[in-house]
């Protein structure tokens, strides 16, 4: 579904990733782990496409296509779904609102009709179970006065309502409560399919007891320095990071 | 000074303009709400600029306790014996008509420059007199201890008084300087005082200005302060009117590179039939600059307040944050407010705001304090000095937050 | 070239959806305004001596009276001798019913999308239309009737009531207000009229659509609204011009009289040609609107989205007489490419217990300048006075301006008058977070701007809120990266 092959990426001149290779077949969970600083947001930034980020070097294949060469909006529509460690807040635009344009244009990108006013509600009256939210904030404008813990269970809500085929979830888990954590993950855990991958992207082990990996990735220093199954991010947890640090710089 | 041809010039401008426009009424839009040409016309015509002063015993009454590098003018005319300057290294101060340590060209390169005499009719009047006043220079990484105190003194006892002063003030790189421009009056003839101020801040320097009007409500005043942030540096004011019969004061900022940060602060609080009247600009012109506003205004009986605060960001200023606020409080069904805090923004990534309320003391804060067993009377002075604090709070100078703090404690009663 | 300036290039060559013209036979005067002009009108009108003798006391006043130059915006010197100020669209005889009305005036208003027959049998929206300066089919007159309700064309108001007409006429707008209202006075020539008697409340929403057809005209329409002892009505006005490369200039009348415990809410969208994006042509739109509420507990509120007009120069006010009267102002103003706009609002609190409201939310882009100028004024005897004002700026692009010049006076120390400003951006990160769900930035754009203006839309009545998001969606398409 993905394959990342020595990828080169920078911010203001200063160079963030330094060589990733990674590649995620459907079915399948990542977890990308490591120290602050060490690229884990770059990565999921460069993947759905932010501007600021130059891409140096290498190249995604997402599908068969070149992901780097389509739009922001582009990735979206094929599938590529980013939760915002940081969603922004969009004065007086409704969730509601916001949802049913963002579906729309998927669906027209995938050649389908627009969902009509009813199934459109439907839809998202099915996929508010999934996350445990409240009907309220969706009439709330969109991320505006939501609690930290709102923001990111609406992050999953939306990756619900919008069927993505390749989630990445950016530090979802940070900020969050164990209750709240316990509901983010229930929630991809329910959305994940053998069509389906999510990459997650977390400091913590905390959170992959929940979203439990098929592999774990440990970046530093731009680059992926280590990979294993999810007895590794145990280890991470127990041995910190200054055994990766240390580690890397061995072999460096 | 010898009069020079740039000099000359620049007065010969300043005369064309005057006869060209005259003084404002209230169709200039800048003098909207404060008439001050017919009651210059009707009270000042005929007054002589300089009336000798007699009232010496009442002098030394008024000049505050606080050390200071001090100056002093009465009428217009200077004051050697009241005088005194006590920071000797880093700081040059001489009278506008007898400079030598500060060159020519120096004044020239700054004189007219940053208050140009077409830009308003007073400063075009002032610039034409030009007789009485200072040019101060700090030096190039100079922390002056003590502030730089002008006091300017109205004395109508022998009858009406009429007086134009014209100060320059040019801060040095990487210096600290405090500086303190002081309005008083003795006698109870009306008075008339109009002053500009300009003053140049340079690189990585530190200055602070504060303005007081402590009069009675006998003068009228127009006065400009014109400063120009030539690099990233810091101006801090502060405005204070405790009286008055018609008050202007004009407060312009210009910002001639980025990182520029300028607080500005004002309190007027006047009562009787008084009548105050500012006017700030702040012209942001690169990026990366702030700039903070804040003016206070308590109005008892028939006083008048004004208020106009302009911000302006150029097409290139981006990044720029400007925050202003004006916040007033009406005592009196005749008293009156008008303000006017005003925008105009050219760049797109700026953060800039303004907010202004006008009310009546908080009731609830009133009988909070009354349910304490403290007076009705008691109650209000306190809320009142509280919120006129605010803005003392922000000045610099111990002794003179101490000196305002107690004659506004008076006032409020 | 950025990405950013690239988008807002393209922009930029967006056309005018409304630029077309129609062929339809005027009946016009020739240019020029004198005495005779006024005269000319007036009989073309079959208009009594006192409406006569009105207009011409307001031309005299007219011509000893300075344009003002205050404003924020800057055009060339206007030749009122070059202008028609006289052009109806020619007809062979005063239609019955609207299949008598003319086809291609009916393709007219089927182009603009409000075809009369179907506003008459959808919406319930009774329309009077004023092409240039006529008014042309009053729908839904008889149904009105039946409550006492007048709504009809100015010239028919004149003859058929002439004792409202003549009480009410520049009773809020006197005919020297200023010079556009003086211009207006003496040579209007035609507009709306509407009358709600006591206690009457109006089920449907009425309105007009104004539209300047002919070359060289100029548009002086009057609409005066009585709305009696506890009334209400909610009145909505349209607006379109065809493109043509000269000015034409609109000053316009909008008079509102409100008894005691009436509501009359007063929405516009208006949509003139805005000129090329370079600044040619476009509408002058120099309008005075006003309301009183002139008995207890009545209220008035203006709702207006401004998109069109090379220049824009209007105030809708609120005059609180009455006691507990409330004002309310609400608006959206975009401009794009050369566009000018001063507008705002004048809150005047005379009675006791007065309350008002403005929301004016500015969003500029292009090279457009777009100024707030707001007057909230306390009266003495104005006890527990309350103002609330909002006035934020949204700029697109480092080429355009935002100014905000509110005006605030308080003689009453009962009154409590708050006013906000803000000034931002649209985000790159909001952007952004679209884009990351499928959204293009086009749409992005349209999405976070109605989101910005959503308190002011939110006023509008429904079929014109849908509009409005549109229009301003349209309008602003691609002008930002």
């Amino acid at each position: 579904m993905l394959k990342i092959e020595n990828l080169e990426a920078s911010i203001e001149g200063k160079k963030i990733l330094k060589g990733i290779n990674l590649e995620v077949k459907k079915g399948e969970v990542h977890a990308i782990m490591g120290p602050n600083g060490s690229g884990k947001s770059t990565l999921a930034s460069v993947l759905a496409g932010r501007e600021e980020y130059e891409v140096e070097n290498g190249s995604v294949e997402y599908l068969g296509d070149d992901l780097l060469e389509l739009s922001p909006e582009d990735r979206a529509r094929a599938g590529v779904f980013l939760a915002f460690q940081y969603p922004v807040e969009i004065p007086g635009v409704s969730s509601t609102n916001f949802l049913k344009t963002a579906i729309n244009e998927v669906r027209q990108y995938r050649g389908q009709e627009p969902l009509d006013a009813v199934s459109f509600l439907t839809h998202l009256k099915d996929k508010m179970k999934l996350v445990d939210i409240d009907q309220s904030l969706l009439s709330r404008p969109l991320n505006e006065g939501f609690s930290g813990g709102e923001k990111k269970r609406n992050e999953i809500f939306q990756m619900a309502v919008l069927e993505p085929r390749l989630s990445i979830l950016d530090e979802t888990d940070s900020g969050l409560d164990i209750d709240a954590l316990k509901v983010v993950s229930n929630g991809v855990n329910q959305l994940k399919s053998s069509e389906n991958a999510t990459i997650v992207v977390t400091h913590y082990q905390r959170l992959l007891e929940y979203i439990v990996p098929d592999y774990v990735h440990v970046l530093y220093n731009g680059q992926i320095v280590k990979s294993g199954d999810k007895s590794l991010a145990l280890e991470l947890e127990e041995k910190g990071y200054d055994w990766i640090k240390g580690g890397s710089e061995v072999t460096a | 000074m010898d009069i020079s041809t740039d000099m000359h010039s620049l007065k010969q401008e300043a005369d064309i303009y005057l006869e060209k426009h005259g003084l404002p009424d209230r169709k200039d839009e800048e003098y909207k709400y404060t008439p001050l040409s017919k009651l210059i016309e009707k009270e000042f015509d005929s007054v002589v600029e300089t009336v000798d002063s007699l009232a010496s015993g009442k002098i030394e009454k008024i000049i505050p306790g606080w050390k200071a590098n001090r100056l002093v003018f009465i009428n217009g005319q200077y004051r050697d014996d009241l005088s005194v300057i006590v920071d000797e290294s880093g700081l040059v101060i001489e009278r506008l008509d007898n400079s030598d340590q500060i060159s020519q060209k120096e004044i020239e390169q700054y004189l007219g420059q940053l208050a140009e005499p077409t830009s308003d009719p007073f400063v075009a009047l002032n610039t034409s007199a030009m007789t009485s006043g200072t040019v101060s220079k700090v030096e190039k990484g100079s922390v002056i201890e003590h502030p730089v105190h002008l006091m300017f003194i109205s004395d109508s006892s022998q009858g009406k008084a009429k007086s134009q002063y014209r100060n320059l003030f040019i801060v040095g790189e990487n210096a600290q300087v405090n500086f303190v421009e002081s309005f008083h009056t003795i006698g109870d003839e009306i008075s008339l005082s109009n002053s500009v101020t300009e003053i140049v801040v340079s690189k990585n320097s530190v200055t602070n200005y504060y303005k007081l009007q402590i009069e009675n409500d006998g003068e009228v005043h127009v006065g400009t302060s014109s400063i120009k942030q030539l690099d990233t540096c810091v101006f801090n004011a502060a405005t204070i009117t405790l009286g008055g019969k018609m008050i202007r004061n004009n407060l312009n900022i210009t910002m001639e590179s980025e990182r520029c940060e300028a607080n500005l602060n004002g309190l007027y609080l006047v009562t009787g039939k008084s009548h105050v009247d500012n006017h700030t600009a702040v012209d942001h012109k690169y990026p990366n600059c702030n700039s903070n506003e804040l003016y206070k205004g308590v109005l008892d009986e028939n006083a008048t307040g004004v208020f106009n605060g302009k911000i302006y960001v150029r097409p290139q200023a981006q990044q720029t944050n400007a925050f202003q606020s004006n916040k007033n409080i009406l005592l009196s069904d005749s008293a009156t407010i008008n303000t006017k805090p005003q925008l105009e923004i050219w760049a797109d990534d700026v953060k800039c705001s303004h907010g202004c309320t006008t009310g009546q003391l908080d009731d609830e804060q009133i009988f909070y304090l009354r349910s304490r067993g403290i007076s009705k009377e008691k109650a209000r002075a306190l809320v009142l000095y509280a919120f006129a604090m605010e803005v003392i709070d922000n000045i610099k100078i111990e002794g003179l937050r101490e000196y305002l703090d107690e004659r506004i404690a008076e006032r409020l009663g | 070239m950025s990405k950013d300036d690239q988008i807002l290039q393209e922009f930029t060559s967006k056309e005018y959806e409304h630029g077309w013209t129609v062929d339809l036979e005027n009946d016009s005067a020739p240019p020029g305004l004198n005495e005779d002009i006024v005269r000319f009108i007036s009989k073309k009108k079959e208009e009594p001596e006192w409406l006569l003798e009105w207009r011409l006391e307001a031309f005299r006043k007219w011509q000893d009276m300075e344009e003002p130059k205050w404003p924020n915006v800057s055009y060339p010197q206007i030749n009122y001798q070059d202008i028609i100020y006289y052009s109806a669209p020619k007809q062979s005889a005063k239609p019955n019913s609207l299949d008598e009305v003319d086809p291609e005036l009916r393709k007219t208003f089927e182009k603009l999308g409000i075809s009369l027959e179907e506003q008459k049998r959808l919406t319930g929206v009774a329309v009077d239309a004023v092409i240039d300066s006529v008014s042309v089919a009053t729908t839904f007159k008889e149904k009105l009737n039946e409550l006492g309700i007048i709504f009809s064309s100015f010239s028919e108001a004149v003859k058929e009531h002439p004792e409202l007409v003549r009480k009410y006429i520049g009773s809020v707008v006197p005919a020297n207000d200023n010079y556009f209202a003086a211009l207006n006075s003496a040579v209007f020539s035609d507009g709306s009229f509407c009358y709600i008697p006591k206690g009457v409340r109006c089920p449907m929403e009425l309105s007009t659509y104004f539209r300047i057809n002919a070359a060289n005209t100029g548009q002086f329409e009057r609409t005066l609204i009585v709305a009696d002892e506890g009334s209400y009505v909610s009145y909505l006005e349209g607006c379109t011009a065809p493109m043509r490369d000269e000015n034409q200039l609109h000053a316009a009348v909008v008079e509102i009289y409100a008894a005691k415990d009436a509501e009359v809410k007063y929405s516009t969208v208006q949509n003139w040609y805005p000129g090329d994006k370079d600044g040619k042509g476009g509408i002058y739109n120099f309008v005075t609107k006003r309301g009183i509420c002139s008995g207890d507990n009545s209220k008035i509120s203006w709702t207006q989205v401004e998109t069109g007009s090379a220049i824009t120069w209007k105030y809708p006010s609120c005059i609180l007489k009455g006691d507990n009267s409330i004002g309310e102002f609400y608006s959206v103003a975009v401009t794009n490419n050369m566009q000018q706009a001063d507008t705002g609002t004048k809150m005047i609190h005379i009675g006791k217990n007065t309350r008002s409201r403005i929301v004016s939310k500015g969003v500029s882009a292009g090279k457009s300048q777009n100024s707030y100028r707001g007057l909230v004024t306390v009266m003495k005897q104005a006890e527990n006075a309350r103002n609330f004002s909002q006035c934020d700026s949204l700029l697109m692009g480092d080429k355009c301006g935002a100014h905000t010049f509110p005006y605030i006076e308080v003689k009453n120390s009962s009154g409590l008058v708050e006013h906000e400003a803000t000034t931002s951006k649209i985000g790159e990160d909001q952007i952004f977070y679209c884009n990351q769900r499928g959204i293009d930035t086009e749409n992005a754009v349209a999405l976070i701007v109605n989101g910005y203006a959503k308190e002011v839309l939110n006023q509008l009545p429904m079929e014109f809120a849908v509009e409005a998001q549109k229009l301003l969606a349209l309008t602003l398409e691609g002008s930002v990266g």
